[in-house]
């Protein structure tokens, strides 16, 4: 295959209903989902009736058909995150079959049919043990390039027990991808329940940050000096001014954490790539090339639609980059990241 | 008047510190293992009072979890202000060494009876010269 010109990082393969995943499951968990009233994972991170869950000409559930007429009309590679939330599934058995299930569903309808899509593993990541045995069982696929974890989790992703996942994704060589949503049981936003959509969708970023920053402190990438972990459907714009709080106050509490041993931004720039969706541009485009220029954004971001998702048009970012900046967005970030 | 007698030997035990003002300047006098260090008692930082912070070691560990372990112990100097760290000994931050650096002073033991003509006396002066002859003076030297 000639060079990617074009690698979008985020398109979403979203399950139709459980009963998709009937042929997977095996026996007994077949029947309890048959016999009880289990309806799957209970996370809703793109109801169907919000105008941000689906563009003009799509649908928030797209199959492989619609895909590739629309998604793949101009990406050379496709990068599928399936949003499919195990984690909310309290059953740690039941989550972990589901999490095959969905995995072989990927391979099977997605992977095997369309040699331009790539996919994410998903794992029952509040049971790192079982989530490392799935990234285990894919890792050699070479279709599979990421593990998904959603943004939402039981305990920030710094602390030590989720080793064995980043252990098992440096194993294989696969990217950590943390993505927008998922439904732990705790409340989406650090204060407490919303009552709106909004303050849900738009108050993700926060979660992201705590991410960011318990990744960076709890000393992940001390001890997985390999591991790379992109930040997807998270905005950007407030990675600069983290940047700068974080390294400010490293100054002052180093010996609180002696083993971040350097500024946190260096991790930060080192190990996270984040993409481009959803671009929370300020009104002047002049304010947008600034935060472009204080975060380094052409060696950070990564191209992605968002499809089938709604998002504000991209051409006002592209328009402040040059071409070769254009390009390390569009394609070379990402063929590095997932070594494609 | 570049030297001042800041405190008598026995003042400063080893571990112990004491802050004196010599021409205006707030100054640290630090004994650190039988040796003598002064540093501006100004945080090159945001101008906290440095040398009254925690003296302490680098301390250091690979992970959460796992040994602390301390370097340098009792030559590391916190600001109180923002926690910044530096080394006693030279006033190098260990943070931003290059641009961060707090200006220190020689600092030397004199004899107690062998006071050349010239030094100048700091606050402690007077009491000291009433202390037996067998006691030192801490001495410090100011840049000309």
């Amino acid at each position: 295959m000639s060079e990617p010109t074009c690698i979008d990082c985020d398109i979403h393969n979203e399950l139709p209903a459980l009963e998709t995943l009937y042929p997977y499951l095996p026996e007994y968990w077949l029947a309890y989902c048959r016999e009880s009233a289990f309806n799957g994972p209970d996370a809703d991170d793109y109801p169907a009736g919000a105008p941000t869950s689906a563009r003009d000409g799509s649908t928030s559930n797209p199959d492989l058909m619609e895909v590739q007429a629309q998604a793949l009309r101009d990406a050379d590679i496709g990068i599928l995150n399936c949003a499919y939330r195990v984690q909310s599934v309290r059953n740690e058995d039941l989550a972990a079959c589901l999490a095959t299930a969905i995995n072989c569903w990927q391979v099977e309808h997605w992977l095997e049919k369309e040699p331009r899509l790539r996919a994410s593993v998903v794992v029952p990541s509040h049971s790192p043990r079982l989530a490392a045995a799935e990234i285990d069982r894919w890792g050699g696929h070479s279709g599979f390039v990421q593990v998904i974890l959603p943004v939402r989790a039981e305990a920030p992703y710094g602390n030590r027990r989720y080793d064995p996942i980043f252990a098992a994704a440096v194993r294989h060589d696969l990217v950590i991808g943390i993505h927008f949503g998922g439904a732990p049981g705790l409340p989406p936003t650090p204060t407490g329940w919303p009552s709106y959509y909004i303050e849900e969708y738009a108050g993700m970023a926060q979660i992201f940050q705590s991410q960011v920053i318990s990744l960076v402190i709890e000393g992940v990438f001390e001890r997985f000096p390999a591991l790379r972990v992109a930040l997807i459907e998270g905005g950007f714009t407030w990675l600069p001014s983290l940047m700068w709080r974080m390294d400010k106050e490293w100054k002052g509490l180093r010996h609180n954490t002696p083993w971040v041993k350097q500024q946190p931004s260096e991790y930060m720039r080192t190990h996270l790539r984040l993409t481009m969706q959803p671009l929370d541009a300020p009104p002047n485009p002049t304010h947008l090339a600034q935060i472009l220029e204080q975060c380094g954004a052409e060696d950070l971001l990564l191209y992605a639609s968002d499809y089938p998702h709604r998002h504000e048009c991209p051409d006002i970012l592209w328009a402040l980059l040059s071409a070769e900046q254009r390009k390390k967005i569009r394609s070379a970030n990402a063929k590095a990241l997932y070594r494609l | 008047m570049p030297k001042h007698i800041v405190a008598t030997v026995h003042e400063i035990p080893p571990g112990e510190r004491k802050i004196v003002e010599i021409g205006g300047r707030s100054i640290g006098v630090f004994n650190v293992k039988g040796m003598f260090y002064a540093l501006r008692n100004i945080c090159p930082h945001q101008g906290g009072p440095l040398c009254e912070g925690r003296i302490t070691g680098f301390v250091m560990a690979d992970k959460p979890g796992g040994a602390y372990t301390y370097a340098r112990r009792g030559e590391i100097l916190r600001c109180p202000w923002h926690g910044w760290e530096f080394d006693v000994t030279t006033g190098q931050s260990w943070v931003d060494p290059i641009s961060t650096r707090t200006r220190s002073y020689a600092v030397e033991v004199a004899p107690g009876d062998a006071l050349p003509a010239g030094y100048q006396p700091g606050p402690y002066t007077a009491e000291t010269f009433d202390v037996s002859i067998e006691q030192e003076y801490v001495v410090v030297e100011l840049p000309g």
